[in-house]
């Protein structure tokens, strides 16, 4: 069972800051949804729940998204959805049920960079960026590239409003109710294309390689598609767990990419 | 530590560690239609409701639930059994276990969803597992449960 | 009289489990219970050289730790089965040795869950560690001996096992002339199956909870299917007799036959009797998975003999059984593996069965609903299937010519009565095979959509069929006993050892007793089980509640109403000849003024001077196989290009006889049917190099959800009428699963032209498949 030595909710950004980054058993504590799995000591948990970050804001140019915020208010907001094509509508809703989805943070998936999270590839296929408290914001795809975890409190993800997005996302599991196998987002903003492959099983990647050859074409059909979704395959390296062998992976990651990038050319 | 707890309306004194989750807190506390069935928040079987929301009480910090209205079976027991009504109609109660998870889910849908579709209702319970019906009889509870039923006569 | 039988009922125990009381083993638990974990072997196989508690000891709130060394060395086996058992006594509380990753080394009891988790990590062992047997396939004579100790075991019924060779058991039997049967067969078609070692899932994991009462005696409350044999096992294994111990099913959060076997009932009862206090042990869900037992992982070789015009002619099957580190059930599944799946194919000249069930350093292999027949019914009915695809023929139109018809015998009836090989044939008295064949063809609509078509771009729609039958019971094995008391005011109470774990048995029992008595099942209250209280039933398992149970309870109600007519007769001075009774009122035929309503009735036999309890008990042994039978029919939409399977429409049409409570009927052959959906797509099983189960957990092992569940299921039952059973029932619980991977494996066939021979089949085995059949057509190309 997880057992906290001792446990403190924080009462300002900068108490969590001075804990987390001075006390060396200190951890936060987000949804808790993995954490609570294993059979572990936290020295002391420190609790975000009473700063506000529990929600998500609109503004002129984004979407702020508090770290302490549900994956179901990521599901459910409206505009949010209507900006990318009912994007997190689609990517989090078979995440293993609305009860659990109630509870997981998406403050607590980005900051783990979570290899099996649902949530990371459509937030890095719409250009999120992640902001700390104590540090400089930093791309999320930036953030993903870092070796290190930061001794930083996470607290939000924004996302930019933009116009005329298109997004998509596709997702293998073995069970509706079920971490995925493979995870692909795609979307194309302002001309420019994004592919992310995640689940692989490793944390989510941009397919850099695929999204320059579809960028290269003077229009998104099936062939060009088709082609991405190999370009993904070879370029992205795959592993193997219970959901799935490498071989499967990448093989469903050529018809994840295919469709996904199809579902784009489809919206108008 | 001491906290305070509102549960089913009643504000209580309940001593917890901060690592205890509201499942065992709750089943302490003499609150047994909360079940537990998995450490991995998968089966569903101990949702609650928080602030009118279903989550899943294996997962909870009792600590987090302070200043929040925490809502068990026993605290619903007449909708409870109009809902528990049509599973046992459907004869859909089977083992039973399951049956007050999926209750509780089925009274938080219905403050969160206007009319759901039954499609929609039932994306909305799939976190409660059931191993003994197999769903399908309990689709057809769930249909009557949103007025939705078609005659069904085949048994 | 048939009012309550075949009617719809409500289950009884519905609404208080539905409106979440208190009815299940932990919410009766008393809260001073000690808190009982156990240490488990990391090693798949390994001695325990030294084991030092000391340091546990002191840990404030630790009431005891036990070690092997703690406990009588008297073997047993787990399995919940008639006595003399037949599996071999290979097991004890705890052992010197350890054989699987999860086994137990030490018992731990303290006051909360925390200082019990905090002593178990400061217990050191010093294992000796072995070369697992890790692959059952090279299970014999592997160098690694699991069971090197078994001077000790016992086994009381002729199951063969060979320690020394790690065999569990080995079981063979030979029906007229197979060989020559293939020498003179147009075509000889063989194939292996594999199946996984499913497991239950049940909602409820195991537990128990135990104390002593007043007279010192050990009570026993357990989550389990079999109380009677919990007394018999837990008696034994502590050196105890059965008048010593007393068990308590209250109700029960699914069993599936994993309750059948006993896992959780020593622990918390060896700590009672060394301290004298109540104990409890909740196993978690990882405990439940590795610790408890799995369905039998089998390997199967058909062969099949047949000649151009679709005859079967012979029919020969090899089996090899992963029993894991203990021997649980062994020969008792592999055997239905055959004899209760040949006799479906009663017109072949030969027959020959013969596997081993062997030892592996793995979770233990136990009772699964369909026990053997649903590895069996896989193997064969795929066999079938693919048969009737090399010779060109409608798979329907092989079983047309080949299965049993009712009135016929089958060579392979009697296996399953114990020395019944010895007697005449048995004859199928009830049979609806052709009639749920040709109602499931209707159903699925089998003529327009086979074998399959391509429906989109990578969307290829197939349909599959398959058959299947299980027991009632087991014939000379099994049996039950039930009572009827008769109280003031005239109302009835029902005693049941038969142990309902959710199937609904209590209400079922019930409305067969109504009936029997000739009284509303309005004036009848059920208690189930109690091993003081109620009388004595095997439990539920072997799909015998229904008919074994079930001839018990009308037997029951039929010397209850007897005792009525004979003490209404006596009350009212009269002949009991002349006697009506409506189920309410006995009236005197020749004086409708003398009469007496059954309240007054109850009255005057519980008080003064015309007492007279009426408390009768009716038994029941089964002495045939009266099995049940069913057609499945599947339409699967397989995408090719990801290998996800869709189940848009599953067809079930069930011969179980007459079904006593048709909605609860349904119920279980729907649930049984997903169950087997789950087995052939889902529930994958994975060990490691190490003997490690890795997908333990409810996240790892993905049983159906809601979600993935929106198949359009369809239920019907035949017109049979069964004449042994009560009211001309037979079971239904187990016979619902069996047939749908087979079913779903030609589906899948028909669809896109793949056998998939292991299960499950996932999408990653079909896309695999796919692939290489493309690779075989580019080459021959």
């Amino acid at each position: 069972m997880l057992t906290f030595g001792d446990y403190i909710k924080a009462s300002s950004l900068d108490e969590a800051y001075e804990l987390i980054s001075k006390k060396k058993p200190a951890r936060i504590y987000g949804g808790g949804m993995y954490l609570r799995m294993g059979n572990r000591r936290i020295g002391l948990a420190v609790d975000l729940c009473d700063l506000g970050l529990d929600k998500i804001e609109e503004t002129e140019e984004g979407f702020e998204i508090g770290a302490m915020a549900t994956l179901r208010m990521l599901e459910t907001h409206e505009g949010l959805n209507e900006c990318y094509c009912n994007l997190f509508k689609e990517g989090l809703k078979d995440i293993i049920g609305v009860q659990f989805r109630n509870i997981a943070t998406v403050g607590g998936t980005v900051y783990n960079k979570y290899g099996f999270s649902d949530v990371i590839p459509p937030l890095l296929a719409v250009n999120a960026t992640v902001h700390f408290h104590g540090s400089d914001s930093i791309s999320l795809k930036d953030y993903l590239d870092e070796e290190k975890y930061r001794r930083d409190v996470l607290v939000k993800v924004t996302v930019p409003k933009v116009e005329n997005a298109k997004a998509s996302i596709k997702t293998a599991r073995i069970s509706k109710s079920d971490y995925p196998a493979l995870v692909v987002s795609a979307s194309q903003i302002d001309g420019k294309t994004n592919i992310v492959v995640g689940a692989r099983p490793r944390r989510a990647a941009l397919a850099e390689k695929a999204m320059e050859y579809v960028d290269s074409q003077s229009e998104l059909t099936e062939e060009v598609a088709i082609k991405a979704g190999e370009i993904a395959s070879e370029e992205l390296a795959f592993g193997t767990n219970t959901r799935g062998s490498k071989e499967y992976r990448q093989h469903i990651c050529k018809v994840l990419v295919k469709r996904a990038l199809l579902e784009v050319a489809s919206w108008k | 530590m001491e906290i305070k707890l509102n549960i089913n309306g009643i504000d209580k004194l309940i001593d917890v560690k901060p690592h205890e989750f509201l499942v065992e807190v709750l089943r302490e506390n003499g609150y047994l239609g909360v079940k537990k069935g998995c450490e991995t928040g998968n089966c569903g079987l101990c949702t609650i409701l928080i602030d009118d929301q279903p989550i899943l009480s294996c997962s909870y910090l009792a600590v987090r639930a302070v200043g929040k209205k925490i809502e068990t079976i026993e605290g619903l027991q007449e909708e409870a059994t109009e809902i528990g009504a049509h599973l046992v109609d459907e004869g859909v109660d089977q083992c039973g276990y399951c049956s007050p998870g999926l209750v509780m889910n089925i009274i938080g849908m219905r403050r969160e969803l206007e009319n759901p579709t039954p499609e929609e209702a039932r994306h909305y319970l799939t976190n409660n597992l059931c191993r003994c019906t197999g769903y399908v009889g309990q689709y057809r509870a769930i249909k009557r449960i949103l007025g939705v039923a078609e005659n069904d006569e085949s048994c | 009289m048939m009012k309550a039988v075949k009617k719809s009922l409500q289950k009884i125990d519905g609404m208080g489990l539905v409106t979440g009381k208190p009815v299940y083993t932990d919410d009766l638990a008393p809260k001073d219970c000690l808190i009982v974990k156990c240490l488990r072997s990391p090693h798949a196989f390994a001695k325990i050289k030294d084991i030092k508690i000391d340091r546990a000891l002191k840990v404030p709130g630790i009431e005891c730790v036990l070690t092997w060394k703690d406990l009588p060395r008297i073997p047993y086996t787990r399995a919940g089965a008639s006595f003399p058992e037949p599996s071999s006594y290979d097991t004890y509380i705890l052992d010197e040795y350890v054989r699987f990753i999860g086994d137990e080394v030490a018992i731990i009891a303290g006051t909360d869950e925390e200082t019990v988790d905090k002593a178990i990590k400061m217990i050191k062992v010093d294992y000796e560690v072995y070369e697992p047997v890790i692959d059952f396939e090279n299970a014999i004579d592997h160098p690694s001996v699991i069971h090197p100790d078994y001077e000790n075991y016992e086994t009381l019924i002729p199951i063969h096992p060979d320690f020394e060779r790690n065999i569990t058991c080995e079981f063979e039997y030979d029906l007229g002339d197979v060989d020559k049967a293939f020498e003179e067969s147009d075509i000889v078609f063989e194939q292996r199956t594999y199946n996984q070692a499913q497991e239950h899932a049940m909602m409820e994991t195991y537990r128990t909870y135990t104390y002593k009462d007043m007279h010192g005696r050990l009570v026993i409350v357990s989550s389990t299917q079999v109380p009677y044999h919990v007394r018999r096992t837990v008696a034994r294994s502590l050196g105890l007799t059965a008048d010593q111990v007393r068990v308590i099913k209250p109700r029960i959060g699914g069993g599936f036959g994993g309750k059948q076997s006993l896992a959780t009932e020593f622990f918390p009862a060896a700590v009672t009797m060394k301290t004298g206090k109540p104990a409890k042990i909740i196993y978690t869900r990882d405990e439940t998975t590795l610790c408890s037992t799995t369905r039998h992982r089998m390997r199967i070789d058909v062969k099949m003999g047949a000649n151009k015009d679709g005859m079967i002619t012979g029919i020969d099957m090899e089996v090899l059984s992963d029993q894991g580190a203990y021997g649980e059930h062994s020969k008792t599944t592999m055997g239905p593996a055959g004899y209760k799946t040949i006799p479906l194919y009663n017109k072949a000249d030969g027959y020959r069965f013969h596997g081993y069930t062997v030892y592996t350093n793995l979770p233990v292999a136990g009772a699964f609903r369909g026990f053997g027949v649903t590895q069996g019914i896989f193997a064969l009915e795929s066999a079938v299937n693919r048969l009737a695809h090399e010779l060109g023929m409608d798979p329907t139109v092989i079983r047309e010519k080949n299965m049993l018809r009712e009135g016929e015998t089958s060579m392979g009836f009697n296996l399953s009565t114990v020395g019944g090989d010895q007697e005449p044939a048995q004859v199928a008295e009830s049979c609806g095979l052709h009639e749920a064949l040709q109602r499931g063809k209707e159903l699925i609509g089998w003529d327009e959509k086979y074998p399959g078509k391509q429906i989109a771009p990578n969307k290829y729609m197939g349909v599959g069929v398959a058959l299947s039958m299980q027991g009632s019971g087991i014939p000379r094995v099994d049996s039950a006993s039930v009572t009827v008391k008769f109280q003031e005011q005239g109302f009835f109470t029902l005693l049941l050892g038969a142990a309902d774990i959710g199937t609904g048995s209590d209400t079922i029992l019930r409305q067969i007793a109504a009936d029997a008595i000739g009284v509303s099942e309005d004036r009848i209250r059920v208690y189930s089980a109690d091993t003081d209280v109620t009388p004595f039933d095997v439990g539920a398992y072997a799909s015998s509640t229904t008919y074994v149970s079930g001839n018990a309870a009308k037997e029951a109600g039929k010397l209850a109403r007897e005792a009525l007519f004979r003490e209404a007769a006596r009350v009212l001075k009269v002949d009991e000849d002349k006697l009506d009774f409506d189920g309410d009122v006995f009236v005197y035929q020749d004086d409708s003024e003398v009469k007496i309503t059954l309240e007054d009735l109850g009255n005057k036999l519980t008080y003064g001077s015309t007492q007279h309890q009426i408390e009768v008990t009716g038994s029941y042994v089964p002495q045939k196989a009266a099995s049940p039978y069913m057609a499945c029919f599947v339409e699967v939409i397989v995408d090719t290009e990801t290998g996800e399977v869709e189940v848009p429409n599953l067809v079930g049409v069930v011969d179980c006889g007459t079904p006593i409570n048709p909605k609860l009927a349904r119920v279980q052959t729907e649930g049984g049917m997903i169950q087997g959906l789950g087995l052939a797509i889902m529930e994958k099983v994975e060990y490691d190099s190490r003997g490690r189960f890795i997908n333990s957990s409810l996240m790892e092992y993905k049983i159906p959800a809601r979600d993935d569940m929106r198949t359009n299921v369809q239920v019907e039952f035949t017109d049979t009428y069964e004449p042994t059973g009560p009211y001309g029932a037979k079971s239904i619980g187990e016979v619902v699963l069996n047939p749908v991977p087979p079913a779903v494996q030609e589906a899948i066939y028909n669809a896109c032209g793949i056998w998939l021979l292991e299960l499950p089949m996932t999408p990653e085995c079909i896309i695999k498949a796919l692939k290489e059949k493309e690779e075989k057509e580019k080459k021959e190309a």
